[in-house]
């Protein structure tokens, strides 16, 4: 498999088109946060809300558009977060920062439990410019959460 | 060809790239590659002739002054000017702010009588146009908030030309700047400088030209063109990052207030007031890059060896070669208008979309074929939201781009849409 086939794997591609997330939803009585990031390279943007019930991500959801990169990990974000307490979202977040910085080395077994689909990316370590790409949902769920936390205070 | 292969002439373009592919460079719209001249001139300055410009009571800062100030003749020659009309910045981008921000602190204040004619305030405007790069569109917006002015923009057309239709509502006795850039970097449209300057003179409004696409490519004389001002890059016209040139009249620059303000570029000082030098020196306050001058002179002498009227037969046939097999691929959009290579009002690039499939995506694919692109919205925000688009991938030309360039580039793109599973 090239680096560029790598980079591209099938689960991405899939991920890139199903969206899972797409479409912000209103998560109701709980505590909300939302927040907005531009890829200033590419002038991406993406709008993510995040609603915790408790410790638990209750809700993800988000409107934006970009390359298949940035859209498959949103995907993947959403599907990998919802429902899950806040801690292991937190974690996750951590160990998906970590792969990208793994210049395209994979992670060790836990981490990667954690990750699932999200390993698939592990290629995207090698292209330091798509990096943000992979990053952007991820940039913007970690910063709808402090808002969400900040509702709650 | 209207040119040899220059490649030879070029070191970097001799590397291989992504597992030993051959480098295809298209992205010399965002910076250009350097001769080995270039290279070869800012060496033996650094290795040879450096010293303080200007101050020093030695043999190497007089070489150091007679080299920086011959590469400034150099670079005036290139665009027609007078040597002290020419002044040094750090980028284009910096010289295009170097004439906002002297106008907002003549408004401000600063200066005498003689800067009267760059005051603006409330009821006065200045003009933009909407296939502005940023660096030419955000410092007059900036202005215009710091002054109370009001920005207008004449507008585009479907391929992204000038719709002059209302040019004479837009540049009136109220403009007092008319800011456009002479090629765009998205369409590679050429303006109708001409027709601009014409209006702008019979309003009494400054013109300030972007020149960054344009000198690198086809000959440029600014008495010709009668502009007050041009910005232009080393980067983009095969010499070094961190420097750039403004031109401007003489007598405006005299009277133009500087906005860097330290060392070097005053006459007398006391504690409670500075007058400036004349132009240039007014400008050019504290240490200038003066390698980076220096490699932007042996840039110019570099592109007038070649000749300009050659470098843009070149860069109309290479950039039409680019547009015209761009538009032929199926389920791609070409941005501006194809053109023909004998066309006026075009040149040098081909910025597109491929339908269904991100800039990113397509620019990754084109860099594992081994073609260098630009992806995203290349700072024109305005005019890629103009188009209906975030983004766009852009290959341009330079001297050195062979037609081989350009068809290795066209065969990559081709396989664009089935390797993410797009049908076309």
């Amino acid at each position: 498999m090239s680096s560029l086939e790598q980079m591209y794997q099938q689960v991405i591609m899939d991920h890139a088109r199903a969206g899972h997330g797409r479409g912000l939803k209103d998560p109701g009585l709980i505590h909300v946060g939302e927040s907005h990031q531009v890829n200033t390279t590419c002038g991406d943007e993406i709008t993510l809300r995040v609603g915790l019930d408790g410790d638990t991500v209750s809700s993800v959801s988000w409107e934006g558009q970009g390359c298949s990169i940035s859209q498959a990990s949103v995907s993947v974000l959403s599907e990998l977060v919802e429902g899950e307490p806040l801690a292991t979202a937190e974690e996750t977040m951590e160990a998906f920062r970590e792969l990208m910085q793994s210049k395209g080395e994979p992670l060790d077994d836990d981490r990667e439990d954690l990750l699932g689909d999200a390993t698939a990316f592990v290629g995207v370590g090698k292209y330091p410019a798509r990096i943000k790409c992979a990053m952007l949902g991820w940039s913007a769920f970690k910063d709808a959460v402090i808002r969400a936390g900040k509702d709650q205070a | 060809m209207h040119l040899p292969d220059l490649r030879a002439d070029f070191p970097l373009l001799t590397r291989t790239v992504r597992n030993g592919k051959d480098l295809v460079y298209l992205d010399s719209g965002a910076t250009s590659q350097r001769p080995q001249a270039v290279l070869d001139a800012v060496r033996d300055f650094e290795e040879r002739h450096n010293g303080a410009v200007a101050r020093g009571a030695h043999l190497l800062a007089e070489e150091a002054t007679g080299l920086f100030e011959a590469a400034r003749s150099s670079v005036a020659t290139l665009v027609g000017a007078s040597y002290d009309e020419i002044v040094w910045t750090e980028n284009a981008t910096a010289a295009i702010n170097l004439v906002a921000s002297g106008i907002g602190n003549a408004t401000s204040g600063i200066g005498g009588e003689e800067v009267a004619r760059f005051r603006i305030g409330p009821g006065d405007e200045i003009c933009v146009t909407e296939t502005e790069h940023h660096a030419n569109l955000v410092p007059w917006q900036q202005l215009a908030i710091r002054t109370g002015a009001t920005l207008r923009w004449i507008p585009v057309d479907d391929l992204g030309r000038l719709v002059l239709d209302e040019l004479e509502t837009l540049v009136t006795e109220r403009t007092k700047v008319l800011a456009f850039t002479h090629v765009s970097n998205v369409t590679g449209v050429i303006s109708p400088v001409a027709t601009l300057v014409a209006r702008a003179k019979a309003v009494g409004a400054l013109t300030v030209l972007d020149a960054c696409q344009s000198v690198p490519h086809l000959p440029v004389d600014v008495k010709d063109l009668d502009v007050d001002f041009a910005a232009f890059s080393g980067h983009k016209m095969l010499g070094p990052t961190g420097i750039g040139s403004l031109y401007g009249r003489k007598e405006l620059l005299d009277a133009l207030p500087p906005s860097v303000f330290g060392g070097g570029a005053v006459t007398i000082v006391s504690m409670e007031s500075t007058a400036w030098h004349e132009a240039p020196t007014r400008f050019e306050a504290g240490t200038q890059p003066v390698a980076q001058a220096v490699g932007m002179g042996a840039a110019a002498e570099y592109l007038m060896e070649l000749g300009m009227e050659r470098v843009e037969a070149h860069e109309r046939e290479i950039g039409h070669l680019l547009r015209q097999g761009v538009s032929e691929i199926p389920g791609v959009r070409l941005l501006g208008p194809v053109g023909s290579a004998d066309e006026r009002d075009v040149i040098g690039l081909a910025a597109f979309v491929v339908d269904g499939v991100h800039p990113h995506d397509v620019g990754q694919l084109l860099d594992d074929r081994g073609v260098a692109v630009r992806v995203g919205h290349h700072c024109a925000q305005p005019l890629h939201r103009r188009f209906g688009v975030t983004g766009s991938t852009r290959a341009s030309a330079h001297v050195y781009t062979t037609p081989a360039d350009a068809e290795a580039f066209l065969s990559a793109l081709a396989e664009v849409p089935a390797f993410f599973g797009v049908s076309v």
